[in-house]
């Protein structure tokens, strides 16, 4: 298995956390076609390749951490603490706890890797 | 000759090519020690095929065949990207049963595994199907009603499954041990005796040898860059070795069949897991049935070399890896010892690992996409083997007739859109 460098916890065994998966931006509820949600609620990009993730480690200080990951190799790029943007080192608490959802403001996965999401549904 | 419905045909009635397995024969070339003739024919690829099919597994060849046999659709290219059965095909527990929890489902794979005990037959070819008795323990209150559920769902579709108790439990399986004080007592087990074990390579091997026979090429190393779309409709593909024109397209690959599906504009509902699984040294035989835990996430089977083959449940979380983890065996062996503590002494040989395409309700995604011309038999997860032939005769009437048949009608790809899922996680496979 991998181990996952937490942003609070440091290195910790994969096993500790909970693979919550993509980092996809969730549409407004408000405004959102039934369509476009199903899309969000189900369609994954899925690359073989660098992905963005968000995990949870259940098993230590239960927050949720962004982390990049190559989903070939499983060598992991980055960890930050869930919706922050910049990169943390390991074992210093990064800002406010955000929700667990991912915000508004979170790139969806790079377009060169996310299919086209519109004639399916 | 014009042949029956899915291959099943009369002695007389088949072609000279290839050659007739027998008995006879074996012990003819035994003696004149000839080199056997090759199970199926290379061919140059050609620039145009009526049919492409990508995936050169048990899904893709048994398309290929049943296309060729039922349809008299022969201008077919299987590609692999590897050798054929390199990917799931050959890496599976290569266990069969059909005792699902929906209807749709049970009906479907008991279609499968009515094949499969045709298969060897059909396809000259011996695949070693044992239909040995399949248990699936039960160690708690909860799972022992969803077998119950499942017991009799299994009933009314006319497959044979029973709830059965600890001690018919131990005179199918002496080493197991149903104390009241394991870890995780034994409680009872949904018995099907239709389930059993192949020979996973014998199957991929017959699909290609009587897809050959008929006409279909089989292009291995060859891999799918990219697929030519226009106008909404497949136009060909783009492979490692040369374009290809072709009208149809079948994505029947697994592991990379989010990957395929993006060349043709076409986003799934799919992420990929590796599943993880090992062999031991080989021992007598003293298992006859095929042992399941849901709550070991374990599965354990003796092959007719006398190995045990252990599967588990999906790594828990998704990745491209085909490496196998410490992590993985010594967990497994827990388990394993949990159920048989005699086993303490077997070594395992190997592990390995193969990839499971993932769906949100557990079940496969089969028939036609936005892009007309573009099919897809993805969405495997960790039953597609098992589901290899009836999945090919489908998808061969998909694709002649243009509409899914009725087996196959629920696992249609815009059942993501409306809302309709089929729920199969309680009986798809071990823990997810």
């Amino acid at each position: 298995m991998i181990l996952l460098p937490c942003a609070w916890c440091g290195p910790r065994d994969a096993t500790e956390f909970a693979h919550i998966g993509e980092v996809s931006a969730r549409p407004g509820p408000d405004e959102v076609t039934p369509g476009r949600w199903r899309g969000y609620l189900y369609l994954r990009a899925n690359p073989c390749g660098w992905t963005r993730e968000t995990w949870y480690h259940r098993m230590g200080c239960r927050r949720f951490i962004t982390v990049e990951r190559h989903t070939l190799t499983n060598e992991i790029r980055s960890v930050s603490a869930a919706g922050a943007m910049t990169p943390q080192a390991p074992g210093r608490p990064g800002a406010e706890d955000p929700p667990p959802a991912v915000p508004p403001g979170a790139p969806p996965a790079r377009p060169s890797e996310a299919p086209a999401r519109g004639p399916v549904i | 000759v014009r042949v029956g419905t899915n291959g099943h045909r009369q002695r007389s009635a088949r072609s000279s090519y290839p050659a007739k397995y027998s008995a006879a024969g074996l012990f003819r070339r035994g003696l004149a020690s000839q080199p056997w003739p090759p199970a199926w024919q290379p061919q140059p690829m050609k620039d145009s095929y009526d049919v492409v099919i990508v995936g050169g597994g048990v899904h893709g060849l048994a398309a290929a065949y049943y296309l060729a046999v039922n349809h008299g659709i022969t201008d077919v290219a299987v590609l692999d990207q590897g050798y054929l059965g390199s990917g799931g095909s050959g890496r599976n527990t290569a266990i069969l049963r059909s005792n699902y929890l929906t209807p749709e489902g049970v009906r479907f794979y008991d279609r499968s595994v009515k094949l499969y005990q045709r298969l060897a037959t059909d396809l000259d070819y011996n695949v070693m199907f044992s239909q040995r008795g399949h248990l699936t323990l039960a160690h708690s209150d909860a799972s022992l009603r969803t077998m119950r559920w499942r017991a009799e769902v299994n009933k009314v579709e006319g497959v044979d499954s029973e709830v059965i108790g600890p001690a018919e439990i131990k005179r199918l399986a002496p080493f197991l041990d149903i104390s009241p004080a394991a870890r995780f007592p034994i409680l009872g087990a949904l018995w099907h005796p239709p389930g059993g074990i192949i020979r996973h390579d014998a199957v991929v091997w017959g699909y290609a040898r009587g897809a050959s026979a008929q006409g279909v090429h089989i292009h291995q190393n060859t891999e799918v860059t990219g697929i030519d779309v226009a106008g909404g409709r497949v136009r060909g593909v783009t492979t490692s070795r040369g374009d290809i024109a072709t009208p149809v397209v079948l994505n029947a690959t697994a592991g990379w069949c989010t990957l395929i599906s993006c060349m043709a504009g076409v986003a799934l509902p799919v992420t990929t897991s590796p599943l993880q699984a090992a062999v031991t040294e080989p021992v007598k035989p003293f298992l006859s049935t095929v042992i399941v835990s849901g709550t070991l996430h374990v599965y354990i089977s003796q092959t007719d070399r006398g190995e045990l083959v252990f599967g588990a449940s999906v790594d828990p979380f998704t990745s491209y890896s085909m490496r196998g983890s410490l992590e993985f065996i010594e967990g497994l062996a827990g388990h394993v010892l949990e159920l048989m503590p005699a086993l303490t002494k077997v070594r395992v040989l190997r592990q390995w690992a193969g990839l499971c395409d993932m769906t949100p309700d557990f079940s496969p995604i089969m028939g036609h996409t936005p892009v007309e011309g573009f099919l897809v038999d993805v969405g495997w997860g960790t039953y597609g083997f098992k589901a290899g032939p009836v999945s090919g005769e489908a998808m061969a009437q998909c694709i002649a007739s243009g509409k899914p048949p009725e087996i196959i009608a629920p696992f249609g790809l815009e059942r993501f859109g409306e809302g309709a899922l089929v729920g199969e996680k309680g009986a798809a496979a071990v823990g997810h």
